[in-house]
């Protein structure tokens, strides 16, 4: 993605207070077109928030910026007609069934050809069989494809998906992605957010969010630079206290497993290998220095992150 | 409202009908609760009301006639409010409900008695409510026995207990049967649509923010206006379906009857209704989910209910509670489905019940506009 593409959402300053909890602060967020944007942080950290004010739903207390050209404190109802959003909570109408639920959102965004459009979207989701089911009675996969198809009815120029993918199977997810990738390709913006490693990696870049506060953002190698890792990866990682014993280790700041292996990683290399040459040779005990994955360099970013309030 | 969209509207209009075609229970509620109020107060409640209002019309102001005003004064049970001039006078306050008897001294009133002739005392009653007639009439009846004994020359005191005096006559008016059929049924009318309308417009709203749904709502381009209009129309579908349920009941099982204009009648109810919903929504946007929605309905239907004069008589009640009574819509809505089925009142006469429950929508719709969330905040 070229640095000079144009962008679709481009903020400043936003600054959102639920009572006396400040949730989300200063966030600076800019999104080229066509990009696919992974939101990344552990619960509560403000993602949900974030995506609501780019969209109209939440009022900034503070801050400027735009989204697809339109200033994000003014212009919400121009914004709203090229967005689709989809929230986080299945939020379409359970005693509706799926025609009359689409039928709706297309009616609301206005459409012209409202009847072809719901019925284009019906068929593209395989679900022509089904138009006259309640919507309540779908499964949750399904109730996340008609979600989707749902946002996209009007054809937004930028997505907004709140986790859009939790509880879904992993088919379900890998045909989601290849779809998002598609969409992006014909020159549509998303913005996801995403607790699953192996969809951040999808992603083309890449904010992690902690306490209301942008912790880091950039390509995904970029953020693993970042943070400045060594990471040594340790066979026979099932050990029972194996761990342990590594975290107690002079050097090591964090362990997290990958299958049978362990990840032990540290900002200070030569004390890191050093200690871990002398342990692993100790128990006998294979391990190599790795590249730190993007899992590596969010757990730092969990670990080393304090709330400014506390 | 230069975004208004009819075609969004109508489709928030289609949806909100959809959901209510298959919601059984709401639909249960709609044609239920009309009947299940008609069985439970389809008989009276007894109160025996003081101080009613009264007007007299002196055509004759010799002693007797003032001291017969005195001692209905001294009794209790009425308040002379006022001398009309005329017997239409009279009447006309009697029709717009501001007193409840008009007490009428003929000519040579105080001449006949002392002759012994037994003049006439004309008493008419607002029967609408035959509980608050009743007692105040029998104490009439005391009174002529009562009141000119000790001031009547020696020679025409009657022997011991003499009969009346006075011809003492009665007219009911509106209700001379004095059924509580004709009092309770025009004022379930109104109890059923502040019930129905005030819960079920609070519940639609809250509905959507408590299932999740408002948030998709509100990523729409529809307007706070579209959203909160579109989704009443069915309510004031239902409140006329109620309206009509009640009053077929009313024709065919308990035969009150329809003195006024039926279309006069159905234009009232629709203001009602207005007052209704606008209570309804500010409740909706008030409260934070449906339990407290419902909690607002009752908080504002019992005393809807108690201080209207739907459950006591008005006038039964002390002062601060009617202080209370005179604000709700409930009160002013009473005054006009009795005026209109029972006394065939017309428009000219009811304007002052119309301003009230006009005065109250636009305070009500005031504080309504004002809480409601555009946004999620
Ligand atoms: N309407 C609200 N009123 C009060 N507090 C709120 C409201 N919405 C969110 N919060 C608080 O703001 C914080 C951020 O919430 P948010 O939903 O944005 O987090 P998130 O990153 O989306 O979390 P998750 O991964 O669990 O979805 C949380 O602590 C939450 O409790
Ligand atoms: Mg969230």
């Amino acid at each position: 993605m070229a640095k000079d593409t144009p962008l679709a959402i481009d903020v400043r300053g936003l600054n959102k207070h639920f009572g006396a909890r400040h949730v989300v602060r200063d966030l600076a967020l800019q999104v080229r077109e066509g990009e696919i944007f992974g939101f990344l942080g552990p619960n509560g950290s403000g993602k949900t928030t974030s995506i609501r004010m780019i969209c109209g739903l939440l009022t900034p207390d503070s801050g400027a910026g735009s989204c697809l050209g339109l200033d994000v404190m003014r212009e919400s109802r121009e914004i709203k007609r090229q967005v689709g959003y989809m929230t986080q909570r299945f939020s379409l109408w359970e005693d509706l069934t799926i025609a009359e639920n689409l039928d709706f959102v297309a009616r609301m965004f206005g459409m012209p050809d409202r009847r072809e459009a719901v019925t284009r979207a019906l068929a593209d989701l395989g679900l022509e069989g089904r138009r006259n089911q309640l919507a309540g009675t779908l499964s949750g996969g399904w109730k996340q494809r008609l979600a989707l198809a749902a946002c996209l009815l009007h054809n937004p120029r930028l997505l907004l998906l709140d986790e859009p993918t939790a509880g879904v199977d992993p088919k379900a997810r890998r045909d989601f992605w290849e779809e998002i990738h598609r969409l992006s390709a014909a020159g549509i913006t998303v913005l996801v957010s995403t607790h699953y490693m192996d969809e951040a990696e999808r992603c083309h870049r890449l904010a992690y969010l902690a306490y209301g506060q942008m912790l880091a953002s950039g390509t995904g190698d970029e953020i693993i630079a970042g943070q400045r890792l060594s990471t040594w990866a340790i066979e026979g990682g099932d050990a029972p206290g194996l761990s342990e014993a590594l975290r107690a280790l002079d050097g090591v700041e964090q362990v997290a497993s990958f299958g049978t292996r362990l990840h032990a990683s540290g900002q200070d290399a030569a004390r890191l290998t050093a200690s871990l040459n002398a342990f692993c040779a100790e128990r006998h005990l294979q391990s190599e220095p790795v590249a730190p994955s993007l899992e590596d360099a969010f757990i730092h970013l969990m670990r080393t992150s304090t709330d400014p309030d506390a | 409202m230069s975004n208004f969209s009819l075609s969004r509207w109508l489709g928030i209009v289609i949806k909100e009908f959809t959901q209510l075609r298959r919601d059984r229970l709401t639909f249960g509620m709609i044609v239920g609760i009309p009947l299940l109020q008609l069985i439970l107060f389809g008989f009276a409640i007894n109160s025996d009301p003081k101080h009613l209002p009264t007007a007299v019309v002196m055509h004759d102001t010799g002693p007797f006639s003032r001291a017969w005003v005195a001692a209905m004064e001294n009794s209790d049970y009425f308040r002379i409010v006022g001398t009309a001039a005329s017997d239409a006078d009279a009447t006309a306050l009697l029709a717009r409900g501001e007193v409840q008897f008009v007490v009428s001294f003929p000519r040579d009133f105080n001449r006949d008695l002392v002759r012994g002739l037994r003049p006439q005392l004309l008493v008419e009653a607002d029967a609408t409510d035959p509980t608050v007639a009743g007692g105040a009439i029998s104490v009439l009846n005391q009174l002529g026995q009562r009141v000119f004994t000790p001031d009547l020359p020696g020679a025409q005191r009657p022997p011991g207990a003499a009969p009346g005096r006075v011809d003492l006559r009665v007219h009911r008016r509106y209700n001379p049967e004095s059924k509580t059929a004709y009092n309770i049924v025009p004022g379930l009318l109104g109890v059923i649509l502040t019930m129905t309308m005030v819960l079920m417009t609070g519940l639609a709203m809250t509905r959507e923010r408590e299932r999740g749904t408002f948030e998709n709502l509100l990523s729409t381009p529809a307007t706070a206006f579209e959203v909160m209009t579109g989704k009443i129309v069915p309510y004031i579908v239902i409140g006329l379906i109620q309206v009509t349920l009640v009053l077929l009941a009313a024709r065919g099982i308990f035969h009150v009857p329809m003195r006024g204009s039926v279309l006069l009648l159905y234009a009232l109810v629709l203001l009602f209704i207005c007052a209704n919903l606008a209570i309804g929504i500010t409740f909706s946007s008030i409260a934070r989910n449906q339990l407290q929605a419902m909690q607002l309905t009752f908080f504002f239907f019992l005393p809807s209910i108690l201080l209207s004069g739907f459950m006591f008589p008005f006038r039964g009640m002390p002062e601060w509670a009617q202080a209370v009574g005179n604000l709700l819509p409930l009160t002013h809505f009473l005054i006009m489905v009795r005026g209109v089925m029972l006394k065939g009142l017309g428009l000219d006469m009811l304007w002052s019940q119309v301003g009230a429950i006009t005065a109250f929508i636009l305070a009500v719709l005031a504080v309504g506009i004002k809480t409601f969330r555009r946004t999620m905040d």
